[in-house]
């Protein structure tokens, strides 16, 4: 089989099968390059959020285009990810965090999201099971949830059928522009193409950093557990302000649940411990919100291995380097919702140069100078020491 | 003075503690059951009157020694009862018993976990009146009652012998023992066997009571299936000459062989193999039994070896830690434990085959057999996963994509035949399916320990 293609894309996490799908449906040949099995990092252990609420409000035209995306996908592929229109309830405690939830709400509001604001009797009425200390919640019956173990074989499976090729246990060892084309090796022998994709999740700082633009990326994770399974009752994801407990109960019956702060990957990069102290906050925060879970038993932890940045946005665009090279990686631990916007972005980018939707404030030079860390760093990290220094 | 922590206190365990405690050091020892003993030296629950004697037969006077030797210690030994670690974390503990969570720093761990039944499913296992061969030893030593009236112990595993054997000597008697290996094996396995003489003496002892008392046992039988509405009332097998029976019982004890309880070495970074003999994955050790830095593992939690082992490599996980922690000479009798104790675990190898492990089973296993019993994940859930493409072909990933060891035991029951289906569904060698990954909690916690958490 020839190893000669249009366009290779290295990593095969979620961003990789939906960048994969828009290239082949267009016919462009493709080949996806995964070091190890389909969607069984990041994309694979997530959360499964897909919430528009409370999101940068510069991310809202990709995000909203990757909703509808979302929406849509289980009737493309004639498969289930178990996607599910639950909703996202945002609730606060104290004013403070109903000053954030307004802010929120404002900015979802112009870009024509339906939020709803629900005082504490209101929001105790509709979901019985939430404590009495509530201050308020703000609601968006558009957020939702999917299967994130399900979702990326299912992206890739319909871009399989489109024609793209995908190469598992293919790790991309080294890769070099020639002058006219890109060659990658691999154990399974060299891949040439005309244009590359940098879809590496949390390992794409090395192909950045090799083509001259390094950026501070580091891995880690969230703690998340799961509880055993009990009567479906609790029906949207819920999060509370402060980012002590994020949690949804799926229709089997567990609750799953995550929470900050975030805990730094092991030095080779390919895990993330949970530390069970973090693992005892999140769940008497469980406990304190949804008092019926305190009888509940959590049967397992885990992390998965994201890329970061201190500015808690993700790199997506073209290379300022090397033409014929695009980004996307490092989504800094929400690139689950956005990854069908970003791979219909750069599925034009790469088919037509340009794209309606933008994406300015993921450009990778703004690492060229000195980039802040963003209160969301500041709030969902307890460690700075974990950004490496090179810059 | 340096903490040492020991985790089981089953005969490896037990044995660990006296050793630390003779050389003046005082060892923590956490059990989640409320009595020592463990599986294989379990003490009969004291607020019954039971016969240990007829239970235990010719091991008693080890039974009883091991217990009073230990119940003398207990002063040199902080052993805490009723209390899990539910994960091992920076080399700290974490525990949880009635008076909530909390944690144990150490410099020495000692793991002695023990082990817990290999299952083969078959279709009606999940039927109420179908135990476990260890939860139907449970329910002797502890509640003091049997699991039915007409109880079959099916499987392949010397210790179904023994069970029934003790189920006989306290009064039952409808019973009858299926072993799914043919004698032809067994045979075989007999010079081997009889290297350790005096075990493997013990061993046919059971047989011969049992032939006694009457009790029928068939060899290379193939279970079929266990029959039942709300519950048991029948087992079909098909005898050695290929003839089906079908016998009625109300209970039937299911056991082949041992699986290691490894999450805990795998939480404190020990690494694993995968032995073909005993075909599961175990965590590598040294001849002390060491896995790591100050981190040894003793007892059937390292390789399956029965109690006698588990005794010896207490004693020599023991004393290698000390030495390793420079507060002794390295062991006196080391080399001698060391030569035991690699002996009995051979012994074992020379059991299993004698009592095999029917992994082809897997692959003829009907498709709706029931595999995962907390997510209710059949066979053919699995077969059909691993066809897909990119459908799964490595152990987490079936368990990602179809849910089989995802429930409350998180593997522990289903992993071993998880491990045959995938891979003979992707006809891969058993060890390049891999296996699943290890994560805290070991077992269930609650989220709060409020009182009305804490039942
Ligand atoms: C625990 C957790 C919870 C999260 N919760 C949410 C959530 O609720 N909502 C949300 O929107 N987001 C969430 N996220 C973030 C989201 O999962 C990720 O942003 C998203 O999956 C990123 O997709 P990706 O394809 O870039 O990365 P990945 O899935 O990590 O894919 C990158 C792939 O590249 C491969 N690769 C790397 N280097 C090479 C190489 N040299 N050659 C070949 N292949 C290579 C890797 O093996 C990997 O499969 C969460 C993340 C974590 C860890
Ligand atoms: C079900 C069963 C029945 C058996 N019956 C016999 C028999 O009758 N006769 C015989 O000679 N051999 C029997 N054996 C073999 C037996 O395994 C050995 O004889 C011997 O008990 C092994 O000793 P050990 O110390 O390694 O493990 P065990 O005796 O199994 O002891 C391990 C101990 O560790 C504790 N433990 C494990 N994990 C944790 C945790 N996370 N937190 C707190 N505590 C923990 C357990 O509660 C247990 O008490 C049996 C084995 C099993 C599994």
């Amino acid at each position: 089989m020839t190893q000669e293609t249009e366009t290779i894309i290295i990593g095969g996490g979620l961003i990789g099968a939906f960048t994969a799908y828009f290239l082949a449906r267009e016919g462009h040949p493709v080949t996806v390059l995964e070091k190890g099995f389909v969607g069984a990092q990041s994309s694979g252990a997530n959360f499964g959020n897909l919430r528009l609420q409370g999101r940068d409000p510069r991310q809202y035209p990709l995000s909203l285009r990757a909703q509808a995306i979302w929406e849509a996908f289980e009737t493309i592929a004639g498969e289930s990810f178990e996607y599910d229109r639950t909703g996202h309830l945002y609730i606060a405690r104290n004013e403070k965090e109903l000053a954030k939830l307004e802010h929120h709400a404002e900015i979802a509001r112009q870009h024509g999201l339906d939020i709803e604001m629900l005082a504490t009797a209101a929001l105790t009425q509709r979901f019985p099971y939430l404590a009495t200390d509530t201050l308020a919640a703000t609601f968006c019956g558009r957020d939702a949830t999917a299967n994130p173990r399900l979702a990326t074989p299912v992206v890739m499976r319909a871009a399989l059928r489109l024609g793209a090729r995908i190469v598992e246990h293919c790790e991309a060892l080294s890769t070099v522009y020639t002058g006219s084309r890109f060659e990658v090796e691999t154990a399974q022998g060299r891949f040439m193409s005309k244009t590359l994709v940098n879809a590496a999740g949390a390992w794409g700082g090395a192909i950045a950093a090799h083509f001259g633009e390094p950026v501070p990326v580091f891995s880690a994770g969230p703690p998340q557990f799961v509880t055993e399974p009990f009567p479906h009752v609790i029906r949207p994801s819920m999060q509370m302000v402060n980012g002590s407990v994020i949690f949804r109960q799926i229709p089997r019956g567990n609750v799953i649940v995550a929470g900050y702060p975030r805990t730094a990957s092991e030095a080779d990069g390919n895990r993330t411990f949970v530390p069970p102290g973090k693992t005892l906050a999140g769940m008497e925060a469980l406990g304190a919100i949804v008092p019926l879970l305190r009888d509940a038993h959590v049967i397992r932890v885990w992390s998965g291995v994201e890329g970061y940045l201190p500015d808690m946005r993700p790199v997506i665009g073209p290379s300022r380097t090397q033409d014929g090279l695009f980004h996307a990686f490092a989504c800094c631990g929400h690139g689950f919702q956005i990854a069908p916007g970003i791979g219909a972005v750069l599925g034009e980018l790469i088919r037509t140069g340009q794209t309606n939707t933008p994406i300015d404030a993921y450009d990778i030079a703004r690492f060229r100078d000195q980039v802040p860390d963003s209160e969301k760093f500041i709030q969902e990290f307890d460690n700075r020491a974990i950004i490496p220094a090179a810059r | 003075m340096r903490q040492i922590l020991i985790i089981g206190a089953g005969p490896a365990g037990m044995s660990a503690a006296m050793a630390l405690a003779e050389a003046g050091i005082r060892p923590i020892v956490i059990d989640e059951n409320t009595l020592a003993g463990g599986q294989g030296f379990r003490q009969t629950n004291p607020d019954i009157d039971l016969d240990a004697d007829a239970i235990y037969g010719r091991e008693y006077g080890r039974y009883r020694d091991l217990h009073s030797r230990f119940r003398s210690c207990l002063d040199k030994i902080d052993h805490r009862s009723s209390t899990l670690v539910w994960a091992i974390h920076d080399r700290k503990a974490h525990t949880f018993n009635d008076k909530g969570f909390s944690e144990i720093a150490f410099d020495g761990l000692i793991l002695a976990p023990g082990a817990t039944d290999r299952l083969m499913p078959l279709p009606g296992w999940t039927l109420p009146g179908v135990f476990s061969l260890g939860a139907a030893q449970v329910a002797l030593k502890d509640q003091g009652c049997f699991i039915g009236r007409r109880i079959v112990f099916a499987g392949s595993s010397p210790l179904l012998l023994l069970a029934a054997l003790q189920y006989h000597k306290l009064g039952a008697r409808q019973l009858c023992v299926l072993d799914t290996t043919p004698l032809h094996h067994k045979l075989r396995a007999a010079p081997g066997l009889l290297n350790s003489g005096r075990t493997f003496l013990q061993g046919l002892s059971y047989l011969w009571a049992l032939k006694k008392r009457g009790v029928p046992i068939h060899n290379g039988v193939e279970l079929r299936e266990i029959e039942g509405q709300d519950r048991v009332t029948a087992i079909r097998f098909c005898d050695a000459s290929g003839t089906e029976h079908r016998l009625t019982c109300d209970a039937v004890a299911l056991g082949y062989g041992l699986r290691a309880e490894t999450q805990l070495a795998e939480l404190a970074g020990a690494d694993f193999r995968f032995d073909h003999r005993l075909r599961q994955w175990l965590p590598r050790v040294d001849e002390n039994g060491r896995a790591g830095d100050c981190l040894y593992i003793a007892g059937d939690g390292a390789a399956t070896g029965g109690a006698y082992a588990a005794i010896a490599s207490g004693t020599l996980a023991a004393t290698a830690l000390l030495g390793e922690l420079g507060m002794s000479q390295a062991g006196k009798n080391g080399a001698h434990l060391q030569t035991q104790v690699g002996k009995l675990r051979r012994f074992q190898h020379h059991l299993a085959t004698a009592f095999r492990w029917p992994h082809e089973t897997a692959q003829t296993l009907p498709g709706h057999t029931i595999v995962c019993r907390c997510e209710n994940v059949t066979a053919d859930d699995i077969r059909t996963a691993a066809t897909q493409a990119f459908g799964p072909v490595e152990l987490n990933r079936m368990k990602a994509i179809t849910r089989c060891g995802m429930g409350r035991c998180q593997g522990r029951f289903c992993s071993a035949a998880l491990a045959e289906i995938t891979a003979a569904a992707c006809g891969k060698p058993i060890d390049a399916v891999g296996r699943l990954r290890a994560q805290a909690p070991v077992k269930p916690v609650p989220i709060s320990t409020t009182e009305t958490a804490l039942r």
